[in-house]
């Protein structure tokens, strides 16, 4: 018997979930590899100890390791999806307002709060992302009685109880439109809390906090602390064209400042300036309706002319159960479909690819370790029956650190029970 | 005087949009004919008029005619606003202006069986929320149209991305009755009479569930229970029954139309039991359910759906948002199909509506994920005859077929591909987006001098 164990894709599905990473190569398998590349055919994944070994053209893989065998039969290879900014285990369902949890309207604190203490593993929509082929994504909370959302966090999507991956990563403030409101009525009442905060902020990392005295409470100056020092990227909601020039403006200011552009329907419009200043963007990819008075200039081929200027970006954005995580390689697929489309600016697919993989990584401060096959890479992937863009695709196996995930749920179970409406001997109930 | 006060009969309107098809009168006849008579007299009326369009042939592509049917290299014959002819590579084309449309896919206009653009459109500020009259459960004495906003710009990007030629618009989910719907050609006009389908039926928008009880129980008044949403429905169509037109009552010449066959009803409703309820309940005062929308859980009922041929106007995917929307499943349209059902994609969302080919392509996949095959031409169908026949259009739109207006979408590609977009839209024969010519695509009053003016989008 070779020690190559050569086994069919399908009949690893079969296979329970191990609890532990396996060892394995795919071969004959269509990788993308999530860096911005064009996926390449007949190539080769290696997985030893639940991290990528090699990725790439089955010329460049060298002798196989001694270890399981999988002939994927042209079937396509990719890191799992990153999604950046989605309330993945904050509700179960956003409409019961007490299975959610991603705004806390009458909390005394803002930026102090921290998503990651809310996460259920065992959500529902932790399990469809997952069957969806999302591994990975950012949460945060939305702002709720002030500009400041809280701090972000990063999850897995395992079947497994251990969800958080990384605290406290990034803050997140509201600008714009909803930072006006929340602020007490206008876009200056909003920079003026902006303003103050960091004030407070700032003479709390230099130990002069004077208490009573402020405005934050010590909880959120603490947290703010890490912002004005740099500590932690501060991720700000923003639309409008002006509105964006105002917060790259914020540097002048407050040099430290590591700041990430979240929504940015107008960003097209001052592409050159976010590129210029080298800051960058996570973007509801397919806004383009003026929804509201900010983003009167949103264009589908906003990701496209941003990128094109030199942005690096990101789709994010996408949450709850109507165009969630999992929606995000369809989202990704129409920015390829742009650049068929005359006088639109959209992606190629290994751009499309990478923004929903590699590039939100590296947002997210993990990159060459989440969002991309590549030695050393955490061994997340994802095999598809087709293209992952294309809308008829979609994953058959799931691995997260090398570990291959049960894709069953909630909907798979409903549709095994309904597949047939017999009750001629029981009630569906018995049905399970 | 009105000068547009007309009798609008539903088979009269036929044989007037027939008066302008030249000699293809003929074939319009059997359309004219079978749509259902009656003889309410529609104040607001259509002042819609086509424009004008060149006799065009589509030659070469794979041709989805919106029936069921699919024909490869196929011709397409648009003359005078109609469909002159649909075949292969054998049919004459002397005469037309040929489009080589080799490698490209051709299929009717799509329709949307539920949006609210208009009533609900951008920019999204209170002012422009036009869609609930949530002052009352019952209200069917509202009519959309007289909210419907023909500025509103989201009826441009479902033209040019979405493909959409006919849509219906509602009013919201609110109130158990909320209103009249109205169907629109989606062709831009400076008032909503000049967009309303010619003879399009009224709708009579109902909703179950969650939120009328929400709504109104949050205001402290019935209904705030669903056995309460039951029993304001129950008595305000017995009510509605006792009705004899002397004095006349807006509320209750809507409800009478539905009773007499003349307004279709479209329920909103999640839930399978629910769903079964308000059959009964249409059973128990005499008319029929068209169509219940949303329905994310029709697949748990599919039998019961057919018997009472009822289509489900479904999301693809769409889930988990709300507590009645717990149960979705992406097989839900395959299931449907499965049990003989009859399944619409709709939208719901302006966004979603530039996308009705892709939600159906997903709909599809996802059965076939569960080994339900279902043909490619049978999924436009979702998304062109079976909406069209459920707005009691289908006689003039929805397919392909001689006779029936020239509403056509030539796509760039297989548009059950994420990667396909519409790159010529015809309605009632004339070109109106056109993305190889910059000029050709409509940009609302809203959008002119702002940022993006007649941009791609």
């Amino acid at each position: 018997m070779s020690r190559f164990a050569l086994l069919a894709a399908a009949a690893l599905v079969a296979f329970a979930a191990p609890a532990v990473a396996q060892d394995f190569v795919m071969v004959n398998a269509t990788v993308a590899t999530g860096d911005g590349s064009a996926p390449i055919a007949d190539g080769v994944v290696v997985v030893d100890a639940g991290k990528v070994v090699y990725a790439g053209p089955r010329a460049g893989a060298g002798s196989l390791p001694a270890t399981a065998v999988y002939d994927l039969g042209g079937k396509w290879i990719t890191p799992g999806v990153f999604m950046a900014v989605t309330d993945l285990g904050l509700a179960d369902v956003e409409g019961v307002a007490d299975s959610n949890d991603t705004r806390s309207t009458r909390s005394r604190f803002s930026a102090a709060l921290d998503a990651s203490v809310a996460v259920n593993y065992a959500s529902q929509h932790v399990a469809v992302s997952r069957a969806g082929g999302v591994t990975r994504a950012t949460i945060v909370t939305s702002p709720g009685g002030a500009i400041f959302a809280g701090q972000g966090a990063l999850i897995d999507t395992g079947a497994d109880k251990d969800a958080v991956v990384a605290t406290r990563m990034f803050q997140m403030v509201t600008l714009g439109e909803a930072g006006a409101r929340i602020a007490g009525g206008s876009r200056v009442a909003a920079y003026a809390e902006l303003a103050n905060a960091l004030r407070e902020a700032g003479e709390f990392a230099a130990g002069r906090w004077r208490g009573e005295g402020n405005l934050l409470t010590r909880a959120d100056a603490e947290a703010l602390g890490q912002v004005v020092t740099g500590a932690q990227p501060l991720y700000v909601q923003v639309e409008r064209a002006a509105d964006i020039r105002a917060v790259l403006g914020l540097r002048q200011q407050y040099p430290k400042l590591r700041l990430v552009l979240v929504g940015v329907s107008e960003g097209w419009i001052v592409a050159r300036e976010i590129a210029a200043a080298g800051v960058p963007v996570i973007a509801d990819p397919l806004e383009n309706l003026p929804a509201s008075f900010e983003q009167l200039g949103a264009t589908h081929s906003n990701v496209g002319r941003m990128a094109a200027a030199g942005v690096k970006v990101a789709l994010g954005g996408l949450s709850g159960g109507i165009t969630g995580p999992r929606t995000a390689p369809q989202f990704a697929g129409n920015l390829v479909a742009l650049s068929r489309v005359p006088g639109a600016t959209g992606l190629t697919w290994g751009q499309a690819f990478a923004s929903i993989s590699s590039v939100p990584a590296e947002i997210s401060g993990f990159g060459g370790r989440y969002g991309v096959l590549k030695a050393g890479a955490v061994a997340d992937l994802v095999v598809w029956d087709g293209d992952p863009l294309e809308v008829s695709s979609a994953p058959v196996q799931v691995f997260i650190d090398g570990i291959e995930q049960p894709l069953d749920n909630h909907q798979t179970r409903l549709r095994e029970r309904y597949r047939d409406l017999d009750e001629s001997a029981l009630p569906k109930a018995y049905d399970w | 005087m009105p000068l547009h006060r007309v009798l609008a009969l539903l088979g009269g309107a036929a044989a007037l949009a027939a008066c302008s098809t030249g000699g293809t009168g003929g074939e319009v006849k059997s359309a004219a004919s079978s749509a259902p008579a009656s003889k309410v007299e529609v104040p607001y009326p259509s002042s819609y008029r086509p424009y004008p369009g060149a006799p065009t042939a589509l030659v070469g592509a794979t041709v989805y005619d919106g029936a069921g049917g699919r024909i490869e290299r196929g011709t397409v014959l648009l003359r005078d606003g109609k469909v002159v002819a649909v075949g292969d590579a054998s049919l004459s084309t002397e005469g037309y202006t040929r489009i080589d449309a080799t490698g490209k896919f051709v299929t009717p206009g799509v329709i949307d069986i539920h949006s609210h653009l208009g009533d609900y459109p951008t920019p999204s500020v209170d002012a422009h929320s036009d869609g609930n009259e949530a002052t009352s459960p019952a209200t069917p004495e509202v009519w959309a149209e007289h909210s419907v906003w023909p500025q509103d710009p989201g009826f441009t990007r479902a033209l040019a991305n979405g493909g959409v030629t006919s849509l219906q618009i509602l009013p919201g989910s609110a109130n158990l009755f909320g209103g009249r719907t109205v169907t629109l050609k989606n062709v831009p006009a400076r008032t909503v009479q000049g967009m309303k389908f010619p003879g399009a039926p009224h709708g009579l928008k109902m909703a179950c569930g969650e939120n009328p009880k929400r709504v109104y129980g949050g205001k402290g008044r019935m209904p705030s229970t669903r056995m309460g949403n039951f029993a304001v429905n129950r008595q305000t169509w017995i009510d509605a029954k006792d009705y004899d037109g002397k004095k006349r009552n807006l509320a209750k010449e809507t409800l009478k139309g539905v009773l007499d066959g003349d307004i279709l009803v479209h329920n909103h409703c999640y839930r399978a039991d629910e769903m079964a309820l308000v059959l009964d309940m249409a059973r128990e005062f005499g008319y029929k359910v068209t169509a219940f929308h949303h329905a994310v859980e029709s697949y748990k009922i599919g039998d019961l759906l057919r018997e009472s041929d009822v289509c489900s106007a479904i999301w693809a995917d769409w889930y988990g948002f709300k507590m009645e929307s717990y149960d979705g499943i992406p097989e839900n349209g395959a299931l449907l199909y499965q049990a003989g059902a009859c399944v619409v994609i709709h939208s719901d969302d302006e966004n979603g509506i530039q996308r009705l080919n892709q939600e159906a392509a997903k709909a599809q996949a996802a059965g076939k994920r569960a080994g339900i095959m279902i043909p490619d031409a049978e999924v436009i169908r979702w998304i062109t005859l079976n909406p069209a026949k459920a707005m009691g259009i289908g006689e003039q739109t929805g397919s392909l077929a001689p006779g029936k207006m020239a509403d056509v979408v030539l796509w760039n590609g297989n548009p059950l591909s994420v990667y396909a977009r519409p790159e010529k839209v015809w309605i009632d024969g004339a070109l109106l987006f056109d993305a190889t010519d910059p000029k050709r695509r409509p940009v609302s009053d809203f959008e002119l001098g702002q940022p993006g003016e007649g941009d791609v989008k």
